[in-house]
C-alpha cells in the first residue's frame, strides 16, 4: 500500500461497512458459539429482540427523544455562551488574560463529578441534566474557539485595516467569518462529548432517557437491552455527525473549493 | 505638493531574550510627489518592507513621522491602500466581494458599490471570475484581485510590498504591465517595494535603493523612460544602463549583507 494514496469512493464505503460486519460477526461467534455466558453479554439476535421489545412495549422512543432533547438543550446553552466568549477571548488579549487561566482550570473539572452537587442545587429535574451537559461542554468550547480565533492569519487582519475596517469591523468581518468553519468543527467535536455527559447524568437520579433505561436494565440483567441502548447512542451520534459535516460543507464551501 | 513625506523615520526592534535590539531602519527621509511612482529596491532584510508598513500605519516608527496628505500617520487608513506579498484575499469572499470589502466599509450605496467593483473587475481582467473564491484562482489572479481591492477604495497612495514576488517570471512581467497601464491611465501615487532590479526600473519614475541592514536610503535614481511603457523598453540601451547602475549598487549591499550573515 502506498502511503496517503486516495482510494475510490466505493471501495472506501465498502471497507467502512466491512468492519461493522466483522465486528458483529466476531460478537455473534463469541456469544452464539457459547464462548461467552449470556449473563454477561447478550448475542446479536437477543439484542435485536430486546430492542424491538423496548421500542414497541416500553416506549423507548420517548426515552430517546428525552435524551436527544437534553443533549441538544444543554449543548445549545453552552454554545450560546461559549462561542461569543471564545471569540472575545481570542480577539481581545485583556479578556484572554482575564479568563484564560480560569477556563483552563475549569476545563479539567469533570462534569460527572458535579452530578451530586447539581442534584443538590437543581434537584433531579431537567435543569440538572442540562447543567451537567452545559458544564461539560462550555469550557471546552470557550477554550478551543479562543485558540482558533487567536490564530487568525495576521495578514488578513492587516489587509482589513488598510481597507478601512475599524476594530469592531475586523472582529465582525474577518475574525468571525475566517474562523466560522473551525468553530463549526469544534461544536461537532464537543457535541460528541456531550453525549457522554448526558448518559452519566441519566445514570444517576433520572426517571427517563437512554441512560435511565440502561441502568434499569442492569438491575434486570438484561444485557441485550443495555447493548441496544449503547448502539442507539452510537447511531444517533453517527447521524448527527453526518448532518454536521454535511451542513459545514454546505455553509463553508469556500474552504473546499 | 508632496502626497507623502517620510521624515527621519527609523525603526528599532527590541531584542528578545536579552539579545541586543535590532536596528531595521536608520533615520530615513523621502518625499513623494502626487502621482509619482517610486520603487524601493534593496536586498532582503534592508528594512524596505518595514518602511512600507510604517507608511501603511501597520507598524510604528521608533523616531520620525510620516505625513500622508498633510496629516500625520497614526494608524492604517483608507487613504493608503496596500497590496501584500502574501495572498491576503479573504478566502470566504468571492472575487467580487473581496473587491467590495472596502467599499462596504465606506457604507456606499449598493448600486454605486457594484458599479465600481465591476469596473475594477474589468480593469484587472477578471471578467468571468467574479464569483470564484480565492482558492480557485492562480497566484497572478489573486494578486490582480488584491490590486483591484486596494484601488476600488480610491486611496491617495497605493503601497505595494513585493506584490509579484511569489509569481513566476512570465506572470510577473504581465502583472507589471497591467499595473503600469492602470497607473498611466488613472494616475496614482505609488510606493512599490521590490528586490527585483528590472521590475524596479520598469515600473518607476524614481528608483530608491537601500543599503543592507540597518537600512537607509543609498541613492535615488530618476527613470526618464517615456510612457506608455511597453515591455520592449526592457531591451533598450537606456534601460540596460539603468539596470547596470542599480545592479552594481545593490550588489555591493548584498555582498555586505552576506558578509554579515
Amino acid at each position: 500500500m502506498q502511503p496517503l494514496e486516495p482510494i475510490p469512493r466505493r471501495a472506501r464505503i465498502a471497507l467502512g461497512i466491512l468492519f461493522f460486519v466483522l465486528f458483529v460477526g466476531a460478537w455473534a461467534i463469541a456469544t452464539l458459539g457459547g464462548f461467552v455466558s449470556p449473563t454477561f453479554l447478550a448475542d446479536p439476535v437477543t439484542m435485536v429482540k430486546d430492542g424491538v421489545y423496548l421500542l414497541t412495549e416500553q416506549g423507548f422512543l420517548a426515552d430517546i427523544g428525552v435524551t436527544v432533547w437534553r443533549v441538544v438543550g444543554g449543548f445549545v446553552m453552552a454554545a450560546a455562551v461559549a462561542v461569543p466568549l471564545g471569540i472575545a477571548m481570542g480577539a481581545y488579549k485583556p479578556v484572554e488574560a482575564l479568563l484564560e487561566p480560569f477556563v483552563s482550570f475549569a476545563r479539567y473539572l469533570p462534569a460527572s463529578a458535579f452530578v451530586p452537587l447539581l442534584i443538590l442545587w437543581a434537584g433531579i429535574g431537567e435543569l440538572q441534566k442540562l447543567l451537567v451537559i452545559f458544564i461539560g461542554s462550555v469550557f471546552q468550547i470557550v477554550l478551543m474557539v479562543a485558540v482558533a480565533v487567536a490564530a487568525t492569519r495576521r495578514d488578513l487582519v492587516e489587509a482589513a485595516y488598510t481597507l478601512g475596517a475599524d476594530d469592531a469591523g475586523v472582529v465582525r468581518r474577518v475574525l468571525i467569518p475566517a474562523n466560522a468553519p473551525d468553530i463549526a468543527e469544534i461544536l461537532r467535536l464537543v457535541l460528541g462529548w456531550a453525549w457522554t455527559y448526558v448518559i452519566v447524568a441519566e445514570l444517576i437520579g433520572a426517571s427517563s432517557g437512554i441512560g435511565y433505561m440502561i441502568i434499569n436494565s442492569q438491575a434486570l440483567m438484561a444485557t441485550g437491552q443495555i447493548i441496544f441502548g449503547i448502539i442507539v447512542i452510537g447511531l444517533i451520534g453517527l447521524v448527527s455527525d453526518f448532518a454536521f459535516k454535511w451542513l459545514n460543507r454546505r455553509l463553508f464551501a469556500w474552504r473546499l473549493a | 505638493m508632496n502626497e507623502l513625506e517620510i521624515s527621519e523615520v527609523s525603526r528599532v526592534f527590541p531584542g528578545a531574550g536579552g539579545r541586543p535590539p535590532v536596528v531595521a531602519l536608520q533615520p530615513t527621509t523621502l518625499k513623494v510627489a502626487r502621482n509619482d511612482f517610486v520603487t524601493i529596491l534593496g536586498p532582503s532584510g534592508c528594512g524596505k518592507s518595514t518602511l512600507l508598513r510604517i507608511v501603511a500605519g501597520l507598524d510604528k516608527p521608533t523616531t520620525g513621522a510620516v505625513i500622508a496628505g498633510g496629516r500625520e500617520v497614526t494608524g492604517p487608513g483608507v487613504d493608503r491602500g496596500m497590496v501584500f506579498q502574501s495572498y491576503t484575499l479573504f478566502p470566504w469572499l468571492t472575487v467580487r466581494e473581496n473587491i467590495a470589502f472596502g467599499l462596504r466599509e465606506k457604507r456606499l450605496g449598493e448600486k454605486e458599490k457594484w458599479e465600481i467593483v465591476d469596473d475594477f473587475v474589468e480593469k484587472v481582467g477578471l471578467r468571468g471570475f467574479e464569483a470564484h473564491w480565492p482558492k480557485q484562482l492562480s497566484g497572478g489572479m489573486q494578486q490582480r484581485t488584491a490590486i483591484a481591492r486596494a484601488l476600488a477604495n480610491d486611496p491617495r497612495v497605493l503601497l505595494l510590498d513585493e506584490p509579484f514576488g511569489a509569481l513566476d517570471n512570465q506572470t510577473r512581467a504581465l502583472m507589471q504591465e497591467l499595473l503600469l497601464g492602470i497607473w498611466e491611465r488613472e494616475q496614482k501615487t505609488v510606493l512599490f517595494v521590490t528586490h527585483d532590479i528590472e521590475e524596479a526600473v520598469f515600473m518607476a519614475s524614481r528608483v530608491v535603493t537601500m543599503t543592507a541592514r540597518p537600512g537607509r536610503i543609498k541613492s535615488v535614481t530618476p527613470v526618464d523612460l517615456p510612457h506608455p511603457r511597453h515591455y520592449t523598453v526592457k531591451a533598450s540601451p537606456e534601460f540596460s544602463a539603468l539596470r547596470l547602475k542599480l545592479t552594481e549598487e545593490i550588489r555591493s549591499e548584498a555582498l555586505a549583507a552576506a558578509a554579515e550573515g
